[in-house]
């Protein structure tokens, strides 16, 4: 362990950069190994050489492909479900980092308010009653019904825990939370409800969305995927007005945050990150809380750093937690919110018993 | 110009927290406010900083209303210090410091801003804590944090001396300190220590200095103007000679107050038990 110390000091010392940004480069590294070996990962053994060689056919660098049959489970199969991954991961991790400087809390991550329950309660919602609410219309709106309710559930729950905590024009962020929590329990016993009233092959369609799953919904996710990589790209520019918040709202106020615009437009964009996360995959709970804790471990607190490098962190979160949901189980596979909880649960207690020695919290 | 508050008042819950408040925060000087605890001292502060909006009047910094200014206008010419701020998270006292040049992040250069954190960093007496997480130091430490990310945020484009970096066109800007019961939890050396630095800013940079004290000899010692406080209304404004009477003292805060000449020279103010 020392030694890999001295490398990195000595490598930083070289090229001349500071710690956090070599843990974002190392990341990203990292991010790229794991997709590469993901991709090799599934059902259909795939070499590694074989799917080095395809993409650099892909990206024209190399004159022949591979095999048709891998080259086309590669390209329909797992391209596109390891692009979800990065884009739900990151966006998601990216979510639990903003919520926790804007909280001032350690502990708050985007499943906390409760958007992420509105998005699914939305969801299985539609899946039960959408027959009956749509009638004739809902062939019409098709493989778009789901999502969109998904969508349209983290919205309004949104929309109501901003008015609700709101005073004289004014939000209290302590209060905010405990309305969210509010939120989340009464859309778990909406999820329940509904649940309850599902019939057979309904219930199959309800624990994907109450579970996780990355198979996706083919070309219907594009949207979803387009709105996430927007608020992802607006979120990364909050690094330092999200540090002054860690003072409190006032001394961020006096420091030049407006800080009402601020909240505002965090909560919305991150709310509407997670309701497009869900819509897409359904709850996958963790990432949120658990990607900014381990970055920060790293890197430190400084949000310039543990934004950026959350969402590279989600985003391996995820694309890990997905290729063991893959082969764990096959020739089936297991709902990936439950890999990232089985897998990640006693490695998140592992880091914080170990941080636990290391200084009091 | 000055950071002038013309007939404020604060309301909240109807009831009247400030009453009709004027009174002038100018460049180069030291102002004291002073009154009994819950005479609105703090909320005067908050007013002032543009963190409540007042009820009733006009703030003005620098002849604009700070209602009508943004944020980020008003964080280059005016620096708060708090009386206790929050952070859980482990940031590196180093850090906090520097978050007070947050204001000039887009104007500013990364020579600029280290040169101005060591600088404050050393005024302060934090040096042997500048790599230590914040959440762990003690109460009177943290307070001194705060003073150095207010006077890096204070200095703006200019530096502790006012020709310390090149000309940038900031400089002619007026400034503004307000510090909040800036002693409290702070040793007697450490308290001299930020008062004098306090009076420096003002004296030597004209920064205008608005603070709280509870202790009356500080206030003459360092401030060139008070204003007392009782019940949210303003008893008494002035130069600190006319207005730190023992009578007058004694009235406010409904306790015996004595001038007893010291052999040094001049006198203080004790308050007597019982």
């Amino acid at each position: 362990m020392k030694s890999v110390r001295q490398v990195e000091t000595s490598l930083r010392q070289y090229w001349q950069i500071n710690r956090p940004v070599m843990v974002l480069v190392l990341l990203m590294v990292a991010l790229l190994v794991l997709v590469i070996i993901s991709l090799g990962t599934g059902g259909a053994r795939i070499e590694l050489g074989d799917v080095v060689a395809h993409i650099a056919h892909r990206i024209g660098v190399a004159g022949v492909g591979i095999d048709a049959f891998d080259a086309r489970v590669l390209d329909t199969l797992r391209l596109p479900r390891i692009a979800r991954a990065i884009v739900i991961g990151a966006g998601l991790g990216l979510a639990g980092a903003v919520m926790q400087s804007l909280f001032r809390n350690p502990i708050a991550d985007p499943g906390i308010i409760g958007v992420s329950a509105s998005a699914a309660l939305g969801a299985v919602a539609m899946i039960v009653t959408g027959h009956i609410i749509l009638g004739s219309y809902y062939p019409v709106v098709g493989p778009y019904g789901v999502p969109l309710a998904a969508f349209g559930g983290a919205v309004i729950a949104t929309a109501f825990i901003r008015i609700l905590s709101r005073q004289d024009g004014q939000t209290d962020a302590a209060i905010m939370l405990l309305i969210g929590v509010a939120i989340n329990a009464m859309a778990f016993a909406g999820v329940g409800v509904f649940t309850y009233m599902a019939d057979d092959a309904q219930l199959r369609s309800l624990t994907f969305w109450q579970m996780g799953a990355l198979a996706g919904n083919g070309p219907t996710d594009t949207p979803a995927l387009f709105i996430m990589a927007l608020g992802i790209a607006y979120l990364m520019t909050l690094g330092t007005p999200l540090n002054l918040f860690l003072l409190g709202e006032a001394e961020a106020r006096h420091l030049g945050v407006e800080v009402e615009h601020l909240k505002r437009r965090a909560t919305v964009v991150t709310a509407l990150v997670v309701g497009a996360a869900v819509a897409v995959s359904g709850i996958i709970g963790f990432v949120g809380l658990v990607a900014p804790h381990l970055v920060r471990l790293v890197t430190g607190p400084d949000n310039r750093y543990v934004l950026p490098a959350s969402a590279i962190c989600g985003a391996i979160m995820l694309t890990g937690a997905d290729a063991v949901a893959r082969i764990i189980v096959l020739p089936a596979e297991l709902p990936i919110g439950l890999v990232t909880g089985i897998v990640g649960g006693p490695f998140f207690l592992g880091l914080l018993m170990r941080e636990k020695k290391r200084r009091r919290l | 110009m000055s950071l002038v508050a013309q007939d404020v008042s604060f309301v909240a819950r109807g009831r009247y927290l400030l009453r009709d408040i004027s009174l002038e925060v100018t460049p180069g000087e030291v102002l004291a406010v002073l009154g009994p605890n819950g005479a609105g001292k703090s909320t005067l502060l908050r007013v002032l900083a543009g963190e409540y909006r007042a009820t009733k009047g006009t703030i003005r910094q620098s002849g604009q209303d700070i209602t009508e200014t943004t944020a980020l206008a008003l964080a280059q010419s005016r620096a708060v210090m708090p009386q206790a701020a929050s952070m859980t998270f482990p940031f590196a006292v180093r850090d906090v410091v520097a978050l007070g040049r947050a204001p000039f992040r887009k104007i500013s250069t990364r020579q600029l801003d280290q040169k101005l954190v060591r600088h404050a960093i050393r005024l302060a007496d934090i040096d042997h804590l500048a790599d230590r997480a914040y959440p762990a130091l003690s109460g009177g430490e943290k307070q001194r944090v705060h003073l150095a990310r207010a006077l890096v945020q204070v200095w703006g484009m200019d530096g502790p001396e006012r020709n310390m970096v090149p000309k940038t066109g900031h400089e002619d800007r007026d400034r503004f300190l307000l510090l909040d019961e800036p002693t409290s939890g702070l040793d007697v050396s450490h308290q001299h220590a930020l008062l004098g630095v306090a009076r420096r800013e003002a004296h030597q940079n004209r920064v205008g200095v608005l603070m709280i004290l509870h202790d009356f000899n500080q206030v003459t010692a360092y401030a060139d103007r008070v204003v007392v406080l009782q019940n949210g209304e303003m008893v008494a404004k002035g130069a600190v000679d006319d207005v730190m009477r023992p009578d007058l003292l004694s009235a406010v805060f409904k306790s015996p107050i004595r001038a007893i000449p010291d052999p040094e020279g001049g006198s203080v103010l004790v308050s007597q038990a019982g």
